[in-house]
């Protein structure tokens, strides 16, 4: 299957913000910021920064002409720090210059007197001190107060899981040029348009129709640009408004990752109760959840922790309490699986805790209580159509598992050096923005005269193959060479009111939309070829392979022609067109409803290796059965599997974001931040579960961007299995990411206790 | 301070004036305006920014790839600068086919680099094999794919150029028969040869502020200074690149690069497993670039080829205004990032004495990521053993001082030692005794003592795999 956009890729020819040809006479913004987690300002001091050649202006808060507000959700977070500063890397001024390096070294020019205030980073102290983002919230099922009684194993404990840096391989940028009428236009790399609109409308106080956004593509997003795209767009957007000049500001790495804040760390208790048969019969939850030094999306994030604390398993009584604290960290973010991953890992922890105190292997606990059909979740919604056990049975049967853990059990017993384990990960994973309305997406098609086709949409292309399979809707619909159709930049002006690319519901609602929009436009063309026809009605005609057939036989109307008479007749072969998911609901105040359109499902086995000499480990396969419902690009979708597989790895592996207690980031660079290279790969086999389909999504597939990142918190426990083969009786922590340290700690820091000093 | 430059980039020649500290990635795309080639880390960390480096060798151009974040514009003159935008054709190369085959590429920011990677090793290598056609791409990240799309497109790439071009005598030309490169490449070392003759080399440049030899730790540093002051390239000369044998000793110029090392027929004869070892520095292209002298002066507590050369008990040779010494590498360090070195002096090529018959050499590196990964700790080790007794031995351990640390004490101890699990422990005891680890990004400075310890144990274990088991240490 073609896609067009990769044929771009590989020759150089795809054109990313710092890529495009620019307005002449640009200048360019570096931002200052905090080097402080938590203080006063008492003064800044621009004079000897604003000596430096080449300097063009500094802004702070003060030049803001509008309101200097940037919050989404919760209005707490200005974009330039007015007199406090709340966590190191927060915006303080920006520098405009001829060049970005002349900006940088009079940014290094800028003096700040602080008043240093006490400085929190984790989260628990946070909320013994009373910092929180927002209220707690608590979701209940059953009565888990009361159902202790009925069990036979009672398991509690803590659970880590660390922060994860976006690390798209284009770092965050922008740039924006006047336009006439006192308007600005602002290239963005952003999965939300639209918010870079708003808050650039704020900033300014600007009418929102004064401010146009367009974007044309992203190196890569997964979260980390969908609300922490806009600062740097409105803040270009302010530099060239002010100063009536183009403005880019492209955040150097470092900067980037100092700056912009990451996946939520969690810290987490549970409580889970098990009766004789190994049923889950209670689980007792509370989410700590690390949120930085303002909302950003932490509260939205933190629900979508409860929604799927109890993964993909039934269990009957739960009590699910989360709490969002504030600390002063960079304000951390969406990334993909919004919350849910930090959920999932403390229940399937709790499910291997069990399991050591039982003397099982963990996978009997989690197949034994995999949802059925009708099963209720937490939050009151029940499933339909559900694939828990049917890819479970099939994974085990497909892969061997017999056979796998023959193997694994023959090579522990030969080798002394390298230990391997396995686990099985199930996965659920509800699709809609859980904030209902945000459920909603246009499109924009135009159909010019030559036949060729333009659509316009409100989703972002980030590498998840969305354009691709907006032309694979076009074309389907119109039954046209998918040639014809060229996918345009997401623009405010275009579309408007978009959501973010986000929540993995991309190609659903904008693939729906799209649909829509090419069904009023053939609908038009139905009658004309109808009357051209002399068919008595439009139900008599149908566009095949760009040739219209009347009662099923071809006739001479070819498509190109089609149009042509279409547009001489004055019909419109222009629609825009609306949709939003049906049947999504969802009551905070009861923490009940209905707020999935439909959940994905799918089970992997992950083997990994351990060499329990040097604690290094390898994760040498990960195989997946997962319900893509019925793909309609099964390259892309195969593709976005296997990228969040790694990616899910990465976050429990060696990906490890490092604070200092001063609020410093330590791992502020690739050299110190370490993701999946080529090495890392493992074996990785991804299958499609067979007769799935899903009236719900479009074509009936299912959505793909984020289910898949979960299957990587096996790994995990694929590691922990390998360290209890080497030590059986070790009571290991639990605690994301296993880096090596941790393992090789794990293994030997008691036995290092006795050595001599 | 300005330098002419003429070279080939692409199918194009470019004479500029520019600074030649300036890197190549702006060059290409701020004055060149080559967009292709792309800015993820700027510092060698990511391979968005590949590009290859034709360098004429007699009437071939040899091929190798770098990172144009790291490498000074001032080198590419005389050379072919190839970026993403000289592959392309009228038809998608091979490599580009397979990548959209397999839909290798989601985002595309990385894509360029892997595409330039792949093909730098179809140009750079004559038999061609899977695993070294994926080890290519070690210095590119994705953060997309996982990676497994791209190992897809290399195996077949490299399957459909195996078939193509067995028997061939042109590599080039039969890169470019069976649709890897475009044909303008069949006439570049001609045009490489005329530019040489037409300019030669710039001018010499007085009292430089910075000597680059790689350039990979000066640009992850300090690339704004490069800028901005005069330097001066050691790689202009040749002499101190060569590896060689004399009297019994080996003797590795200072600009040698590690992939100098890893293909030096005298190395892998008496390091047969040497190769595998600086598998674990850095990636391809920055092997291509890192060299023995910067390693050295660099003075990184973790440097991986100063930690080797320590444990072969190397002598340093330097020149100076005030002629020439030499010094053993282990006594060179004298504290954090300080070395015995005037400012005027240059480090000029490093010996050691060529392993004995009774000898034994390994080398461990433990990072968080395997590859491409600064050591949290790394450690060698070099024994000379008659009747199961060691007769010299010399140890060394990086990450666990301020500076490449020799192990004096656990050297000494083990001299005159039937080896055993006994003696081993207890050298690893020794081993803490004089080591100073601190905690950061690499890990606490408990793991770090732990890690030290469990490597010394992996020397003897992998060594003496019949005197020194798992089972009596662990
Ligand atoms: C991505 C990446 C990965 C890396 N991975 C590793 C790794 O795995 N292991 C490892 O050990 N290192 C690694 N490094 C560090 C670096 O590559 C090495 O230290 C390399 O050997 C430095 O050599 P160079 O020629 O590039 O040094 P340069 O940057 O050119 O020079 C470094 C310093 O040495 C001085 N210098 C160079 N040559 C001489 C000489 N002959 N006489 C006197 N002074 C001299 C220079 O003036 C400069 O001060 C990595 C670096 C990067 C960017
Ligand atoms: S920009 Fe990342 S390696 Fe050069
Ligand atoms: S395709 Fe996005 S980083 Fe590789």
């Amino acid at each position: 299957m073609k896609n067009y956009d990769i044929e771009r890729h590989v020759t150089g020819e795809s054109q990313f913000v710092d890529d495009v040809i620019t307005p002449e006479g640009m200048l360019h913004a570096y931002v200052f910021y905090s080097e402080k987690a938590h203080a006063e300002i008492l003064n800044i001091d621009l004079s000897n920064a604003e000596k430096v050649k080449g300097v063009k202006a500094i802004f702070t808060s003060k030049d803001i002409p509008g309101e200097n507000q940037i919050g989404g959700i919760i209005p707490d977070e200005v974009l330039l720090a007015e007199s406090k500063v709340e966590y190191i890397g927060q915006p303080v001024a920006i520098v405009i210059a001829e060049d970005q390096l002349t900006a940088k070294e009079a940014a290094s020019k800028i003096k700040v007197k602080y008043k240093k205030l006490p400085v929190i980073t984790n989260p628990r102290e946070a909320f013994k001190a009373g910092q929180m983002i927002a209220p707690q919230r608590t979701f209940n099922l059953g009565d888990p107060d009361n159902s202790w009684n009925s069990c036979k194993y009672i398991v509690e404990g803590t659970v880590e899981s660390g922060g994860q840096e976006h690390l798209y391989l284009e770092t965050q940028g922008a740039f924006a040029y006047p336009v006439e009428g006192g308007g600005i236009k602002i290239v963005s790399s952003t999965q939300s348009p639209t918010a870079v609109q708003r808050v650039t409308a704020r900033i300014l106080n600007l009418p929102m129709h004064k401010v146009e956004v367009d974007v044309l593509r992203l190196g890569g997003g997964f979260g980390g640009k969908e609300d922490q795209a806009t600062p740097w767009a409105a803040m270009a957007g302010l530099a060239s408004f002010k100063l009536n000049k183009p403005v880019k500001l492209i955040l150097p790495r470092q900067e980037d990752m100092i700056m912009t804040g990451k996946r939520h760390p969690y810290s987490s208790d549970f409580k889970i109760g098990i009766n004789k048969e190994g049923k889950i019969i209670c689980y007792e939850v509370t989410f700590y959840q690390n949120a930085g030094a303002a909302a950003d999306l932490s509260t939205a994030i933190l629900e979508r922790t409860l929604f799927h604390c109890t993964n993909s398993y039934y269990i009957p009584n739960v009590k699910a309490t989360a709490v969002s604290c504030k600390t002063n960290l960079p304000p951390n973010t969406a990334f993909r699986g919004f919350g849910g991953p930090q959920g999932m890992f403390v229940i399937e922890s709790a499910i291997f805790k069990a399991a050591e105190k039982m003397g099982l292997d963990p996978s009997e606990i989690q197949k034994k209580n995999l949802l059925n059909e009708d099963d209720q979740f937490p939050y009151g919604q029940k499933t339909e159509n559900c694939h828990s056990g049917i890819t479970w049975k099939n994974a085990e049967e497909k892969y061997s598992i017999n056979t796998i853990r023959d193997e694994v059990k023959k090579f522990n017993a030969e080798n002394n050096i390298f230990k391997k384990g396995v686990s099985f990960m199930p996965i659920c994973f509800g699709i809609s923005f859980t904030n209902t309305s945000m459920n909603q997406a246009s499109a924009l098609v135009h159909v010019y005269t030559d036949g060729s086709i333009s659509v316009s949409t409100a989703a972002v292309e980030m590498g998840q193959g969305i354009n691709e399979k907006i032309r694979q809707v076009v074309s389907k619909v119109f039954s046209v060479n998918i040639d014809r159709v060229k996918t345009e930049t997401t623009n405010t002006t275009r579309i408007a009111n978009t959501s973010p690319t986000a929540a993995s519901t991309g190609a659903d609602l904008n693939g729906k939309a799209t649909e829509r929009a090419c069904q009023h436009i053939l609908r038009q063309l139905k009658e004309i070829a109808a009357e051209i026809l002399n068919a008595s009605s439009i139900t008599h005609v149908e566009v095949i392979d760009e040739v219209v057939h009347c009662d099923g036989n071809k006739s001479n109307l070819k498509w190109e022609e089609l149009i042509k008479r279409a547009h001489l007749k004055r019909f419109n072969l222009s629609s825009h067109a609306f949709y939003a998911t049906p049947g999504v609901y969802f009551d905070q105040e009861k923490e009940k409803g209905n707020p999935f359109a439909y959940h994905v499902y799918g089970t992997a086995i992950i083997e990994a290796t351990v060499d329990c000499l040097r604690g290094t480990y390898k994760i040498d396969s990960v195989k997946a059965i997962h319900d893509f419902g019925k793909s309609f690009n099964p390259l892309i979708d195969k593709g976005q599997a296997e990228g969040a597989i790694v990616q899910g790895l990465g976050w429990m592996t060696i990906e490890e974001v490092i604070y200092d207690e001063n609020g410093k980031l330590l791992t502020d660079a690739l050299s110190t931040y370490k993701v999946p290279d080529i090495h890392f790969t493992p074996d990785i086999q991804v299958d499609f579960l067979k007769n799935s389909d899903n009236l719900k999504g479009i074509f009936k597939s299912k959505a793909i961007g984020e289910p898949p990142f979960m299957y990587g918190i096996g790994g995990y426990f694929a590691i922990m299995n390998a360290l209890k083969a080497f030590r059986p009786d070790a009571d290991l922590p639990i605690s994301a990411p296993f880096t090596p340290e941790k393992v090789l700690m794990n293994l030997y820091s008691k036995v290092e206790e006795k050595q001599p000093a | 301070m300005k330098t002419k430059l003429n070279f080939i980039c692409n199918n194009s020649q470019v004479e500029a004036s520019v600074h030649p500290g300036l890197s190549l990635l702006d060059f290409l795309r701020k004055e060149l305006r080559l967009t292709g080639t792309k800015e993820g880390c700027r510092e060698g960390d990511c391979g968005a920014c590949t590009v290859l480096i034709g360098v004429l060798n007699g009437t071939k151009v040899n091929y190798h790839s770098v990172n144009s974040c790291l490498f000074p514009v001032g080198e590419a003159n005389g050379k072919h600068i190839v970026t993403i935008e000289g592959l392309n054709g009228t038809d998608f190369s091979v490599v580009q086919k397979s990548f959209i085959h397999e839909g290798a590429s989601q985002c595309g920011f990385c894509t360029p680099g892997f595409v330039v990677s792949l093909t730098g090793y179809y140009l750079s290598n004559e038999r061609f094999e899977i695993n070294d056609a994926i080890e290519s791409m070690d210095g590119n990240v994705c953060r997309c794919t996982g990676h497994q799309s791209i190992i897809n497109a290399a195996k077949k790439s490299t399957q459909l150029l195996s078939t193509n071009i067995s028997n061939h005598t042109d590599h080039i030309n039969a890169l470019i028969k069976s649709g890897l490169l475009p044909e303008y490449f069949s006439g570049i070392p001609g045009r490489l040869k005329s530019l040489g003759r037409k300019f030669p080399a710039s001018e010499k440049i007085l009292s430089p502020q910075y000597y680059i030899a790689g350039g990979t730790d000066l640009y992850v540093q300090k690339w704004e200074d490069m800028l901005k002051h005069n330097v001066k390239f050691l790689s202009s000369n040749v002499i101190l690149k060569t590896i060689k044998e004399e009297n019994g000793n080996c003797i590795i110029g200072a600009t040698a690069t590690v992939t100098d090392l890893i293909e030096s027929k005298i190395l892998s004869k008496y390091f047969p497993k040497l190769k595998e070892h600086l598998k674990l520095f850095g990636s391809l292209p920055i092997r291509n670039r890192a060299t023995v002298g910067g390693n050295i002066v660099n003075a990184s507590p973790i440097a991986d080829i100063t930690n080797i050369l320590i444990a072969l008990n190397a002598t340093v040779h330097l020149t100076g205004s005030s002629g020439k010494r030499k010094l053993l590498l282990k006594d060179f360090f004298k504290g954090y990032k300080t070395l015995d070195l005037n400012k005027d002096e240059l480090v000029d090529y490093v010996s050691f004495k060529l392993p004995a018959k009774n000898s034994y050499f390994n080398f461990e590196k433990v990072s968080q990521r395997t590859y491409l990964d600064i050591a949290s700790v790394n450690s060698s080790i070099y024994l000379e053993v008659t009747d199961d007794k060691i007769i010299t031995t010399h140890i060394s351990a990086g990450g666990v001082a301020p500076i490449p640390l020799y192990l004096n004490k656990t050297s000494e101890f083990l001299k005159g030692k039937t080896i055993n699990a006994e003696i081993v422990k207890e050298a690893a005891v020794i081993s803490q005794t004089e080591i100073s680890p601190i905690t950061d990004a690499r890990g606490s400075k408990e793991y770090k003592s732990l890690l030290l310890r469990q490597l010394i144990f992996a020397h003897f274990i992998t060594l003496f795999p019949g005197k020194v088991k798992m089972k009596e240490i662990a």
